[in-house]
Formats: C-alpha cells, sequence, structure tokens
C-alpha cells in the first residue's frame, strides 16, 4: 500500500510543473490555430473575423513560401553537409597527437560561443563585405574584382556563416565518437591488411554512424529555424532569395502586420517540421537502438 | 614456414626501457608460449613481433626474412587480441571475411574460405549474426576464424582467455591445443597464466622486467628452473623457499622444496609443524602449515590425509628434489 501512497503523493507533487509546462505549450499552440482562422491585420484593429481555411490558402499559394521552403531545405542541407564532413575531417585531425593539443582543440570549439547575431555581423562586416571585408581585399589583391557576397550568392553566404557556427558542435561530437573506437579493433584492422583508407571507410566510419546520427538529429531541429543570421545579413533578400520559413512567418506578421495569415504560416511550418522528423527518424534513427 | 627470430631486439617507451635486450628463436610449428606477470613485457614483445610496435633497436627475422621494418600487414602473421576485438557492425561472415577482402581476393574463394574456417569452428549457424549476439566463446572463435582464414605463417595470441570464465577456459584451452595440432602453424601465446603455459606450451619463455628468465620445456622449467624466479613462478601451488641455517646446512643461500616434493604423516618425520590453514580439493589438500625452526610451509597431501586446523603434523621433504640457490638467486 506504502507504494502506491507514494505514486499518487508523487503525481500530486509533480502535477504543478507538469501542468505548467503542459500549458506553456498548448496556450500559444492553440492561440496559434486560433488565430489562423481569423482575419486579423494589426492595421485593421478591432475588426478580427472568422475566415475559414482563406488564411492558409493565401500563404500556400504564395509563390513567396515556395522559395522559402526550397530555401530552408537547401539550408538544412547545405549546413549538414558542410558540418558532417567538415567535422569528420576536423575531428580526424585533431585526433592526432600534436604539440598544443588542449590550445587547438579549446580554439576549434570556439565559434560555438559566439551567439548567431554577433558571429553573423562579424561576417558581414569583415569579411563578406564588398568594400572594406577580408575577401575582397584578397580577390583585389590578385586582381579580380571583389564578390558582393550577400547581394550576389545570398543563401551561400548564410549556408557558410551557420555552417562555420555549427562545425565545432559536430566537430566535438565525431572527436568523442573516434576516441571511443577500440584500439584494438584499428590494430586488428591494420594486422588484416587494411591501409588508411580502408581502416577509416570499413571501422572508423561505421563506429562513428550513432555519433553522425546525432549531429544530423540536433542540427536539423536548429536549423529549420536559422532566423538571426538572415536578419542581420540579407532580410531575406534579395527578394526572397534568402528568406527561410521562420523569416517568411516573421515578415508576414510584423512587416505585414498580417497576424492571421503569419499563424497560418507558422502551422504549416510545425507540419513541415515534422514531416521532417518523421523521415529523419525512420531513416536514420535504427542508428540509434541498441 | 614459420620460424621468428630476434636479434638484440629493445624496446623504450619515452624514458623507460620495457625491454632491454632480447635474443630468442621460435621454431617452425612450435607452440611457444609468453609467460610472466603483469608488466612484464610479454605484450609489448609480442606487439614487436606483429609490427604494431616499432622497435627501438635489434632486429626481427620472420622466416628467413627480415621483417624489423615491414608493415604488420606484410609479416604474414595473425593476430588474436584480449578483447577479440571483432568488427561490432559487422557480421560474423563479414568479420572472417575481412582479411580476405582486405587482400583482394575474389568473392567465391572468399566464400569457400569463410565455410571452411566456420565449419572446423563449429560457427556455421551463425555467420549472420553480430558479433554481440554471440556468448564469449563464440566470439572468441570468430577471432580465431578471422586468423585462421588468412593462412598466416604463425598466429600471435594475447592473453585470449582472460575474459572468459573458468570452465569455458579449460574448453577453449583444449580447442587452441588441437587446432594447433590440425595446423602445424607455428603459436606463439601470451599469458600470466602458469597453468595455460604448462599445458599448452613446445616451449615456455619466461619473462621478467623485459628480460627472458629461462627458455625451455615445460617439464624443464618445471624439473630445472635456472633460478628463483622461474622456481617460484612455475608449479601451482608456488615452491617453498626456505633461508636461514636449513638453507646452510645445505650449503645454499636458499633452499627450494615443491609442496608436491613432501610427505606428511601423523606419527614421525623429519619437521614438524601445526596447521594454520587446510584446503580441502578433493582430490587434494593443501595445508599451510608454521613448521618449527622453518617457517610457513605449503605442502600437498592426498585428498584422504585428514587433518584440520592446528593439528600437529610431521613432514619430510624429499631430499632428492630439493633446489638449492645462491646468493644472486642462480641455481646450484
Amino acid at each position: 500500500m506504502a507504494t502506491t501512497h507514494t505514486h499518487s503523493a508523487a503525481r500530486l507533487m509533480m502535477a504543478p510543473s507538469v501542468i505548467l509546462l503542459f500549458a506553456w505549450m498548448a496556450v500559444p499552440l492553440g492561440m496559434t490555430i486560433y488565430f489562423s482562422f481569423l482575419r486579423y491585420n494589426l492595421l485593421m484593429p478591432g475588426m478580427e473575423e472568422y475566415t475559414g481555411f482563406l488564411n492558409y490558402q493565401y500563404f500556400l499559394t504564395d509563390p513567396a513560401f515556395f522559395a522559402a521552403l526550397t530555401n530552408t531545405l537547401l539550408l538544412v542541407g547545405g549546413v549538414l553537409s558542410i558540418t558532417i564532413i567538415g567535422g569528420i575531417a576536423f575531428a580526424l585531425l585533431l585526433d592526432q597527437p600534436i604539440f598544443g593539443q588542449g590550445i587547438v582543440r579549446i580554439l576549434v570549439i570556439a565559434p560555438f560561443f559566439v551567439m548567431p547575431t554577433v558571429s553573423a555581423l562579424v561576417w558581414k562586416n569583415m569579411f563578406m563585405n564588398p568594400v572594406n571585408g577580408l575577401f575582397a581585399w584578397i580577390s583585389r589583391s590578385f586582381g579580380f574584382a571583389p564578390l558582393d557576397f550577400l547581394a550576389s550568392i545570398p543563401l551561400l553566404s548564410i549556408i557558410i556563416i551557420v555552417a562555420w557556427q555549427w562545425l565545432p558542435f559536430a566537430t566535438l561530437i565525431m572527436l568523442t565518437a573516434l576516441q571511443s573506437l577500440d584500439e584494438e579493433q584499428k590494430d586488428a584492422a591494420e594486422m588484416d591488411g587494411a591501409g588508411a583508407v580502408s581502416r577509416f571507410l570499413y571501422i572508423v566510419l561505421p563506429h562513428m554512424a550513432r555519433a553522425i546520427t546525432v549531429v544530423i538529429l540536433i542540427e536539423t531541429i536548429f536549423l529549420l529555424s536559422v532566423f538571426a543570421e538572415i536578419l542581420v545579413t540579407t532580410n531575406g533578400g534579395p527578394g526572397t532569395a534568402s528568406t527561410n520559413l521562420t523569416y517568411l512567418v516573421y515578415a508576414q506578421a510584423l512587416l505585414q502586420f498580417d497576424i492571421g495569415g503569419a499563424s497560418a504560416g507558422g502551422i504549416v511550418a510545425v507540419i513541415l517540421a515534422n514531416i521532417v522528423a518523421i523521415f529523419l527518424v525512420r531513416l536514420i534513427g535504427k542508428n540509434l537502438e541498441a | 614456414m614459420g620460424s621468428i627470430t630476434l636479434r638484440n631486439v629493445s624496446k623504450v617507451f619515452g624514458e623507460a626501457k620495457v625491454i632491454p635486450s632480447i635474443d630468442l628463436d621460435i621454431e617452425d610449428g612450435e607452440f611457444v608460449v609468453f609467460v610472466g606477470p603483469s608488466g612484464c613485457g610479454k605484450s609489448t614483445l609480442l606487439r614487436l613481433i606483429a609490427g604494431l610496435e616499432d622497435v627501438s633497436g635489434g632486429e626481427i627475422v620472420i622466416d628467413g626474412k627480415p621483417a624489423t621494418d615491414a608493415p604488420p600487414a606484410r609479416r604474414g602473421l595473425a593476430m588474436v587480441f584480449q578483447s577479440y576485438a571483432l568488427y561490432p557492425h559487422m557480421s560474423v561472415r563479414s568479420n572472417i571475411a575481412f582479411p580476405l577482402k582486405m587482400a583482394g581476393m575474389d568473392k567465391a574463394e572468399i566464400d569457400r574460405k569463410v565455410a571452411d574456417a566456420a565449419k572446423v569452428l563449429n560457427l556455421t549457424d551463425y555467420l549472420e549474426r553480430k558479433p554481440r549476439q554471440l556468448s564469449g566463446g563464440q566470439r572468441q572463435r570468430v577471432a580465431i576464424g578471422r586468423a585462421i582464414v588468412r593462412q598466416p605463417k604463425a598466429f600471435l595470441f594475447d592473453e585470449p582467455l582472460s575474459n572468459l570464465d573458468a570452465a569455458l577456459r579449460v574448453n577453449m584451452r583444449l580447442e587452441i591445443s588441437e587446432l594447433h595440432q590440425q595446423l602445424q602453424t607455428t603459436m606463439i601465446y601470451v599469458t600470466h597464466d602458469q597453468v595455460e603455459a604448462m599445458t599448452m606450451a613446445d616451449k615456455i619463455v619466461v619473462l621478467n622486467k623485459g628480460r627472458i628468465e629461462q627458455v625451455g620445456s615445460p617439464l624443464d622449467l618445471y624439473r630445472k628452473p635456472a633460478n628463483l624466479f622461474v622456481a617460484g613462478f612455475i608449479g601451482s601451488p608456488k615452491m617453498n623457499l626456505i633461508e636461514g641455517a636449513y638453507a646452510e646446512a645445505k650449503g645454499a643461500k636458499t633452499v627450494g622444496i615443491r609442496p608436491e616434493h613432501m610427505v606428511l604423516s601423523h606419527d614421525s618425520g623429519s619437521w614438524t609443524g601445526t596447521v594454520t590453514i587446510a584446503e580441502h580439493l578433493g582430490s587434494d589438500t593443501f595445508m599451510h602449515i608454521e613448521v618449527d625452526g622453518i617457517g610457513t610451509v605449503t605442502a600437498r597431501a592426498n585428498g584422504d590425509f585428514a587433518c584440520r586446523h592446528g593439528d600437529r603434523v610431521y613432514i619430510t621433504p624429499d631430499e632428492n628434489r630439493l633446489y638449492r640457490f645462491d646468493e644472486k638467486g642462480l641455481a646450484l
């Protein structure tokens, strides 16, 4: 009987936090769904009325939506491939015994601690600026015309900035995976006649599969909602060339003051994120078992 | 085919001289066991032969050809590791096939060899399983399978039985010995367990602090230990080493007498003592006896010999089987 009492007592004690957490999630979600069915524009206060699925219809047929959807997927895919390939490469290098290993490792981790707004501004003004930027100076000193990164290749520029931020995370996870590989397995593969490349392909890479899965899952969650880097560099432009879904929803709500349309966009983004999540878990989630 | 010769081989890790200098000849087809306490350099020596560590000096000759600078794969040796080092993401079949695949052999040939190895090692039913689905003994056999498909010049075993339970260890010991009979290939086996060494070896190499203390057949080492270390290491329970007046009377610094070379009696004998502990194994009884004027002595008696803690017993050491050692610990 004692255990039953303890159980119900425990439930009672936990109830406030569970209710709070649930409300924290349910209330905003419920309000967003509610707003998405209203014609609700901040320029016309007090005129809210029920419009059915009209907001969704407008949002999903907007050409900007498809541009934003493509950009979101390109951004996530581009950053993932750079960080995973780069992360494995850096991890392999950092695993080598070198002088000053500790300092080098801290330096490599450092970009992760720089907040997104700051790093995007540093990239924008110190590297990619066509007049004062480092890249402009390099191309000028070779006699080429400097490239205006954010105007001519806006999405790629943002991919580079975001990848720079996430590379340390990928490197860190890959490095720990690499260091947990049993030395005897490497020795055995060497005895079995596997060269450095074969050892990497057949022994090291399969061992890192789980770490790669973790990196993909965690990064995807965060990369679907990249916002600060776009806001401080390109403002989603030129046109919609660097607008992703998050930024589109922001533009709808706070630049066009259309709360109803933005709410519909938010719900669409939630549904799309869940589709991506289901795909990912189906595709690679089995690596996390056992 | 698989003779291995070491000449002045040494190994230094930073400041630590793990192996000062070793000379050793291993004949083709021999089963050689490196035995010694932990930290004596026996595993390092095996890794030097395998090529997983570079020698600091001296040379290694395998099969008549210098192999000192050859990479591990070129030496034609196969190794079974203490942790088995199976590749966890590959099936048993892929594990065994891995060295052949690396050698670029064609698929039909690989399948045939893997099937042969699996048959020899009773693994045919487990070929599609992953290593984590196997028991310790089966993993051990997969590791051996991976070694034999390469048809190496010699097998290197690095404490392969230390992760198995006692019953399985006895079994695997027999299986490895049988495998050696079948293949007639040189095997080098590292262990700290002198029972494994005694039961399996053609030739035992006793190592201590990176030096070879003695090389010989198991019975040679048992009957004629060259020094105190070997005398104390080979044989179970350990040889009794007696110093003082009794040793001086025999003209030695230390006198050794094995527990099995003493006769115990309830009525008469040359020494008398009090039993402190009696370990009854059924077939034998090992007794720790506090002998007057000598010290604590271990003695073996027949399992029928009745005695208990605190009993007074008489002991007669077999005078023909005394070992005498001088001040430096060398046999006289």
